[in-house]
């Protein structure tokens, strides 16, 4: 069975003359937390924001090659990217909320797209809160100030906010990397949940976290995909050499 | 002891300036506040009859014109300041945006008086010919005032807009935000502190010029029927008035400048309350 969510082919991504990845073959399954592993600027980072042509906002970036979402390449030159990025939401390192209050972050995405019935409105940002375990903590305050909940909490808030659009993939770029390790741990718990739901892409320098959230595992390095299996055979039994030494701290 | 040498040459001198302050804080009011005692503060402020030599200090005139060249300035400087600045910090290519920048600081360095020159022979025989009136007008002192704020405007504004964490940016994009949703719902409101600093500092910029408005407002003390008339702004009369003022002329000219002061000081605590509340 081929349930791939995004099939990846032959992709390059150049920053100005700096090749950041060579060509990257990859098929990330739906429904699963997939994990990117690897040193820092191994191209991990760069891998994932290619996945909702967020690479493009950054001057002098060129990619190449196949990203293919729901059947479309994202690349293609007719690819409405509004949609794609509503279809493919990320959470960054780190935990910003918009400097508006809980409700209005949430129904930001909503409201961009065109909904504007307070009714469906306040459905969603208690569906999204609810979804992303936030909504106990806040469902007092909604309308308070997002930018006096903590660190884990406004992580939680952005996570809300990317699925009040619906995606139905999320990338997290080291989301937890931020965090205390209570909120951390909260955080994994809520990737554990989503996973039924959602295709989760999770950047990660912790091992760790990597073995317990993910079902399979990318390894980068210097810009190749290097190695990619199941998580459990990864970090049990690399199949090349230069994974063994990353995960058994040797390097990077 | 080297440390403590450069330590007191340092409060010295931030001292020689608060003092400098202090001193013109003293002045004018010591000699403008005597002859507002004995007109009537409600008399100086509010009569339209601009008299000196029969006795008869009033300044709403210049009041009516200070606040109508400032506001028309606003009007339409501030719009094009923002709109530079959100193109300056969001949408330009950095080289762009740097060549554009200098041109914006050249016009900073430009003498007021060359902007005045610019006024009477390009803008005011053009209201005059185009619009009406007598060409010497609030307009004419509008629309010069409001090009002369736009390097205030643009360098707060634009510092303020490019002070917006990415983060925010990138997290509305991602959400599938246009750009010009991005920039008016999230960019803006996030700069905001630092965006009505720079509409008040360009008012106070515009609020207190004096040649270049002296040149072409035609310093007329009435209060205008529409703003192609011509208008007499509070520094226009210190200005024009000083060099042969005495008595309680001079004294009045001081009262005018103190009153200017007020306003400017006002302005100010404006910005810091502004900026304070958006911490």
């Amino acid at each position: 069975m081929n349930s791939a969510a995004i099939m990846v082919r032959g992709l390059n991504v150049f920053y100005q003359q700096y090749q950041a990845l060579h060509h990257i073959d990859i098929d990330i399954e739906s429904n699963k937390v997939t994990a990117l592993i690897g040193p820092s600027g191994c191209g991990k980072s760069t891998f994932l924001r290619s996945l909702n042509r967020l690479n493009e906002l950054i001057e002098g970036t060129r990619t190449e090659g196949q990203v293919v979402i729901d059947g479309v390449d994202i690349y293609a030159e007719d690819t409405d990217v509004v949609k794609l990025r509503k279809q493919v939401g990320i959470v960054f390192q780190k935990p910003s909320a918009f400097p508006m209050s809980i409700y209005d972050n949430v129904a930001y995405g909503p409201r961009i797209h065109g909904v504007n019935k307070r009714m469906v409105l306040d459905e969603i940002v208690e569906k999204s809160l609810k979804q992303a375990n936030l909504w106990e903590e806040v469902k007092d305050r909604l309308h308070a100030s997002a930018l006096r909940l903590s660190g884990g909490q406004q992580q939680r808030l952005v996570i809300a906010r990317v699925l009040s659009v619906n995606p139905a993939i999320i990338l997290m770029d080291e989301p937890a990397s931020a965090l205390d390790p209570i909120s951390a741990s909260k955080l994994e718990d809520l990737i554990a949940e989503l996973k039924t739901t959602y295709t989760i892409v999770i950047v990660t320098h912790n091992m760790q976290q990597a073995a317990r959230v993910s079902d399979a595992t990318a390894f980068f390095l210097n810009g190749h995909l290097i190695e990619y299996q199941p998580t459990e055979k990864l970090f049990v039994h690399p199949r090349d050499k230069r994974t063994e030494d990353y995960i058994t701290g040797r390097f990077g | 002891m080297k440390e403590t040498l450069i330590e007191k040459l340092l409060f010295f001198s931030a001292l020689v300036s608060i003092l400098a302050i202090i001193l013109i804080i003293i002045f004018i009011c010591s000699q403008g506040i005597p002859l507002v005692a004995r007109v009537g503060i409600k008399n100086f402020l509010f009569s339209t009859t601009w008299d000196p030599a029969n006795g008869q200090f009033g300044i709403a005139t210049m009041l009516v014109g200070s606040l109508l060249v400032t506001i028309g300035a606003l009007i339409w400087g501030v719009p094009l300041g923002m709109a530079l600045s959100i193109f300056l910090a969001e949408i330009a290519s950095p080289r762009v945006a740097g060549i554009m920048t200098s041109m914006v600081e050249l016009l900073a360095g430009i003498p007021s008086v060359v902007y005045g020159f610019f006024g009477l022979a390009v803008i005011v025989p053009f209201i005059r010919e185009y619009i009406g009136g007598p060409g010497f007008s609030a307009l004419a002192g509008a629309i010069i005032l409001g090009i002369m704020i736009l390097p205030t405007i643009v360098n707060i504004a634009c510092d303020a807009i490019k002070a917006v964490p990415r983060e925010y940016t990138e997290g509305s994009l991602a959400l599938g935000a246009t750009r010009w949703q991005t920039i008016s719902r999230i960019v803006l409101p996030a700069a905001r502190s630092g965006i009505i600093a720079a509409i008040v500092l360009g008012m106070g910029r515009a609020i207190g010029e004096t040649m270049a408005v002296v040149m072409v407002t035609g310093n007329v003390t009435r209060i205008p029927g529409s703003i192609v008339e011509p208008v007499r702004t509070m520094t226009s009369n210190v200005v024009l008035e000083m060099g042969y003022a005495s008595g309680d002329h001079q004294l009045a000219l001081f009262a005018t400048g103190m009153v200017l002061f007020i306003f400017i000081v006002i302005l100010n605590l404006v910005v810091t309350a502004s900026l304070k509340a958006g911490e």
